[in-house]
C-alpha cells in the first residue's frame, strides 16, 4: 500500500494535520496513487482516528520511541520544517516535501529547509500551498541526499590536539 | 600587558597540544534534547577510543538525553553524566537569561575544577556557555589548557545561534557545517557537513 507519512516532530502543527486530512488533499493523494496516510501530530490538540478520511486508510498518533519504521515504509514523507525530522527523512532516503508552517514567530528552522531546497533534496510548500504542490509535484527531481562526515572532524581534531 | 598574559594562558596566541602525549584526552561533553543531543552523538561516534574518559553534561530539565548517551557509551568507553541547571529555556527573557546562566556557573566552576578535561567540546545549548566560561578560568589561572571545541547545528547556514555568537569568540575551535557561514565568520573551520 503506497504510504504517506506526515510528522510534525515534537510540537505541534494542527493546520497541516487539518490540512492533510482535508477531503481535498485526500482526493489528490488518492489521485496519485497513494492508499494509506500516518500522522505523526506530536503536541497538537487532536488525533485524528480512523474515519477521519473517506479516501484513505489512517492511522495517527502523538509520539513514537523512534519514527524510523513509519519513515522506511513511507513512499512519500510530509514534514514540519524541524532539522531533527528532515534529516531523518533524507537519512532514509525517502521523498520528501516539507510544509513550512508560515505562523511560526522564530524561523531560524527554515534556514535548513530553504538550502536543502535549493539544493534539490526536498520540496518545500505551505498548507495553503499543500494541495496544488501534491497535485503537481515531481518526486524524480529530487537529488540523494550523502551523509554528513564526522571522521573529517575526528581526523582534524586529532591532529590539532596531538592525539595518537 | 595584563590582557596579553590572560589570552596567552588560555592559548590565544598559540595553539597548546596536550603537554603529556602519555595520557589520554579527558573529554567534557555537553549535550540538550532533540536535535543538539543527535548531532553531538554523531560526531563521539567518529572520535577514537583514544578520547576517554568522557563526562557527558546535560541540563537538569532534560529527560530524553540520558538514555541516548547510556545506549551510546555501553560498553563502548568510560563515561559519567553530570547535570547542571539549564542556562536559558527557549524564548526566555534576557534579564532571567543572565540570571539562571550565573546560577549555572556556580555549578560548572566545580565540576570544570574537579574534572579538569581536556577539551569541552559543545554544539549549541545554552547549557555549554557556562561550562566553556568555567573551562577558560581554568586555563587563566594557570590550572589547566581546556581546549573549548564548538560545532555549530547543521541548521545554521545562514546565521550562527546566539550560543554560536558567544562561543566564535571564546573558542579555539569553531567549526560551521555550511560555506557561507564560513565566508561570515572567518576564524570558523569549514569542512563540510559533519553530522
Amino acid at each position: 500500500m503506497k504510504t504517506v507519512f506526515v510528522t510534525v516532530g515534537t510540537t505541534r502543527f494542527d493546520e497541516l494535520i487539518e490540512s492533510v486530512t482535508s477531503s481535498e488533499v485526500a482526493q489528490v493523494l488518492k489521485a496519485r496513487g497513494y492508499e494509506r496516510l500516518v500522522l505523526q501530530v506530536g503536541n497538537g490538540s487532536f488525533v485524528p482516528d480512523a474515519a477521519s478520511c473517506a479516501h484513505l486508510s489512517v492511522q495517527a498518533y502523538r509520539f513514537k520511541e523512534s519514527i524510523a519504521e513509519d519513515m522506511r515504509q513511507a513512499d512519500l514523507v510530509i514534514s514540519h520544517a524541524g532539522a531533527g525530522s528532515c534529516l531523518e527523512a533524507l537519512g532514509a532516503g525517502r521523498p520528501l516535501l516539507v510544509v513550512v508552517n508560515d505562523k511560526l514567530m522564530d524561523n531560524h528552522q527554515l534556514e535548513l529547509a530553504r538550502q536543502l531546497h535549493m539544493d534539490h533534496h526536498l520540496l518545500y510548500c505551505t498548507c495553503s500551498t499543500l494541495t496544488e504542490t501534491l497535485k503537481n509535484m515531481d518526486l524524480s527531481v529530487l537529488q540523494p541526499f550523502p551523509p554528513g562526515r564526522p571522521e573529517h572532524f575526528a581526523n582534524f581534531l586529532d591532529k590539532a590536539l596531538g592525539v595518537k | 600587558m595584563l590582557v596579553e598574559e590572560l589570552l596567552a594562558a588560555v592559548g590565544w596566541t598559540q595553539q597548546a597540544s596536550l603537554t603529556d602525549a602519555a595520557s589520554l584526552p579527558v573529554c567534557l561533553l555537553c549535550v540538550s534534547v532533540g536535535g543538539h543531543t543527535t548531532e553531538i552523538m554523531r560526531l563521539m561516534e567518529s572520535l577514537s577510543a583514544a578520547y576517554t574518559p568522557r563526562h557527558y553534561v546535560i541540563a537538569d530539565t532534560d529527560k530524553m538525553s540520558e538514555d541516548k548517551i547510556v545506549a551510546f557509551e555501553k560498553d563502548r568507553s568510560p563515561f559519567t553524566i553530570n547535570r547542571i541547571p539549564r542556562s536559558r529555556e527557549v524564548h526566555q527573557s534576557w534579564s532571567s537569561s543572565v540570571v539562571s546562566t550565573l546560577n549555572a556557573l556556580r555549578y560548572s566552576l566545580p565540576l570544570l575544577f574537579r574534572l579538569r578535561p581536556d577539551m569541552v567540546l559543545c554544539n549549541g545549548p545554552g547549557t555549554c556557555v557556562p561550562l566553556c566560561i568555567a573551562g577558560l578560568l581554568l586555563g587563566i589561572l594557570g590550572m589547566k589548557k581546556v581546549h573549548i571545541v564548538y560545532v555549530e547545528s547543521i541548521c545554521r547556514v545562514q546565521t550562527l545561534s546566539l550560543t554560536g555568537r558567544i562561543l566564535y569568540l571564546l573558542s579555539d575551535y569553531f567549526f560551521v557545517q555550511w560555506c557561507s557561514l564560513r565566508d561570515k565568520y572567518p576564524k570558523a573551520i569549514f569542512l563540510g557537513r559533519l553530522v
